[in-house]
């Protein structure tokens, strides 16, 4: 008989992970090329935050490039080389919305104050003192005006992007086709389509919802081809299963395929409200920009957001420009926040997917 | 080409006597499994095709087959990959005609009648004519009981009591004793073996005449695919079962009936069909000895 020894203690271990000195190496070129672009913004004519940039990052890919190619020879240099390559894409990629939160956050802060969320405009001018007056109109606006356009848009762009994924009629390369030009509409686009259709020949004068319809008019695409992917991923064997089990195509498509995208039919809502949140353009032209609170879609002008920035900024004094920094810091954090409730929603547990 | 459902004991004598020599060959699997009952019922039942052949657009895919399916007999399909046999399945239940550029010809007989002539209505057709697939599909929003139960729903069916068909289909396909304390777990969670018992299952809970299996064990350890065929020999009293697999001890194994499928360049075509004894130990077809024997294929 034979005993196995006890088995050695082992540590979990990353063997293949960077060394000391490869990260060494790394921040070695990094600081190299930091010189490298220094020296010669100083000794050059060219000047300026781009100059560094640009100098930094070819000097980068070539020393990366000299050093590998002479340890480890051509592919493995090449490898090197396209690894920094795109690491720098990413960068040059996320630097301008980190400087936009950042600066949002700089110039927006100040602004922050209680009374943003519990007064409207009605008894101030936008020059006012911040503590006086409010954005909570323009809150109430914004969220009702999505509200509406979403209620609208959603199911338009669903079943759009059913028709295109699951009953591939006759039309479907035309439609498809026009909701791909439709996400390139401009938003002031939508607005005239609304002012000509509805504004001038029927109602005559603004009101929210006319405000929504154009933002509805420019989310259904941006909901509908998001579905139409969606759906296109979920595996024919469920569709085919569904109908094999003596379902009508619709029974099929509602209590199988539907339910089993639910999570992505959620992210083309969120992309959808994404697309329109900000929008500004239309809103100036349908429902004006109101300072009072105003819970009727139907009827008077309406306040939002980004009609809010706009006035703000327009009134051009010290105190409006922070409430329209202040404003913008609000509507991104009401972005993030619905993005995040949205897909914490669209990606609870329903089952295990393979 | 139809079988002739009378000289089955016949054969099954004959078989018998070959037995001693062959235990270990495919013909001696085949022999010593016990046969249904030959068939004494009149035309007009159970499912029969007559002259079907299927285009994928200007593909000619299959042609003319005509094959008879007995009541309570399970037919193995074989035949290399691209001759048609999952095709040949699938126009049994007006599945085909799912994929946009599928055309046929010809006739099925479902209890007599035709199950492609015009007004006829398709979900009926694949209630009573029931379905099996490659890899095991269950709804990934649903539990295990949802899934069992999703076929009545699909179709808008009404049962007395849910609970006792829930059992029922999962007893019969071999599943109720590993899940039952966990029916209402989903079903991805499952094993893949699992998973397709619990596909059967979900097919049973519709009470079909017919079960078509496309390939059911292909993507299974053997352990799943054993239990697979102990739930197809059970259910072959009272359902008729036509399995396509590329498995031929399995065919020896599970099958009444088998039908050789071949593909020579062109559309895929019935060879010949007979009682699985026939086939395995003396195909009348020296393409289908080569097959089955292991010489070509």
């Amino acid at each position: 008989m034979t005993t196995l020894a006890p088995a050695p203690t082992a540590k979990p271990q990353k063997p293949w992970a960077a060394t000391y000195k490869d990260r060494a190496k790394t921040a070695g070129i990094f600081v190299a090329s930091m010189a490298i672009s220094y020296a010669v913004v100083a000794a050059t004519p060219l000047k300026g935050k781009l100059a560094y940039a640009a100098i930094f990052f070819a000097s980068y890919i070539v020393i990366d490039f000299v050093i590998n190619f002479v340890k480890a020879g051509r592919p493995a240099a090449v490898d090197a080389v396209f690894r920094a390559f795109v690491t720098m894409m990413v960068a040059v990629a996320i630097t301008p919305i980190i400087s936009i939160l950042v600066t949002v956050w700089i110039r927006g802060h100040h602004g922050l104050h209680w009374t943003l969320f519990t007064k409207d405009m009605h008894s101030n001018a936008y020059t006012d003192a911040v503590p006086q007056g409010g954005l909570l109109h323009a809150i109430i606006g914004t969220f009702l005006l999505v509200l509406f356009a979403m209620i609208i848009s959603v199911p338009i762009g669903i079943l759009t992007a059913i028709y295109l994924t699951e009953i591939r009629g006759k039309f479907t390369r035309p439609i498809s086709f026009l909701v791909q030009a439709m996400s390139g509409v401009p938003s002031i686009v939508a607005g005239l389509f609304i002012y000509a259709a509805i504004l001038l020949p029927l109602t005559k004068k603004l009101n929210g919802f006319e405000g929504s319809l154009a933002l509805a008019i420019l989310m259904i695409p941006t909901v509908a081809r998001t579905s139409e992917e969606v759906l296109k991923l979920i595996p024919s064997d469920l569709r085919e299963a569904g109908v094999a089990l003596g379902g009508t195509q619709w029974r099929s498509v509602a209590m199988v395929v539907v339910p089993a995208a639910r999570s992505g039919l959620i992210t083309a809502m969120i992309l959808g409200v994404a697309r329109v949140a900000g929008e500004t353009a239309p809103l100036l032209l349908l429902t004006g920009g109101s300072g009072t609170k105003n819970f009727n879609m139907f009827n008077n002008s309406m306040g939002s957001l980004p009609s809010y920035i706009w006035q703000c900024f327009g009134a051009g004094t010290p105190e409006s420009i922070t409430r329209a920094w202040a404003g913008i810091l609000v509507l991104l954090v009401i972005v993030v926040v619905l993005f995040t409730a949205a897909r914490t929603l669209g990606n609870r547990k329903v089952g295990k997917k393979k | 080409m139809s079988i002739e459902p009378g000289s089955k004991s016949e054969d099954n004598q004959g078989d018998d006597m070959d037995t001693t020599a062959q235990t270990n060959s495919l013909a001696g699997i085949a022999a010593s499994r016990a046969h249904a009952q030959p068939g004494t019922q009149a035309l007009g039942v159970g499912l029969e095709a007559r002259g079907v052949h299927a285009w994928f657009g200007e593909k000619h895919a299959l042609s003319n087959v005509s094959l008879d399916f007995w009541p309570g007999t399970v037919t193995a399909l074989i035949g290399p990959s691209g001759c048609g046999k999952s095709t040949f399945i699938r126009t049994l239940n007006r599945m085909h005609e799912f994929i946009p550029t599928a055309a046929m010809a010809g006739e099925v007989l479902l209890n007599g009648e035709d199950i492609y002539a015009p007004g006829v209505d398709v979900t009926k057709i694949r209630l009573k004519v029931g379905m099996v697939f490659q890899k095991p599909n269950p709804f990934p929003s649903m539990t295990i009981a949802e899934n069992v139960l999703a076929g009545l729903k699909l179709a808008q069916l009404k049962v007395e009591n849910k609970d006792d068909l829930l059992e029922d289909c999962l007893e019969r396909a071999g599943l109720w004793s590993e899940v039952k304390d966990r029916l209402n777990t989903h079903g991805g969670a499952l094993s893949g073996g699992q998973q397709q018992r619990l596909c059967i299952a979900r097919a049973l809970a519709v009470r079909p005449q017919v079960l078509l299996m496309d390939e059911p064990c292909s993507a299974l350890d053997p352990g799943s695919t054993l239990r697979i065929e102990e739930t197809i020999s059970q259910l072959s009293s009272s359902v008729t079962i036509i399995i396509v697999t590329h498995n031929m001890q399995q065919a020896a194994r599970v099958s009444d009936y088998t039908a050789f499928f071949l593909s020579e360049g062109g559309p895929g075509q019935m060879i010949e069909v007979g009682s699985t004894n026939e086939i395995f130990s003396r195909p009348k077809d020296k393409r289908t000895e080569n097959y089955v024997t292991g010489r070509f294929g």
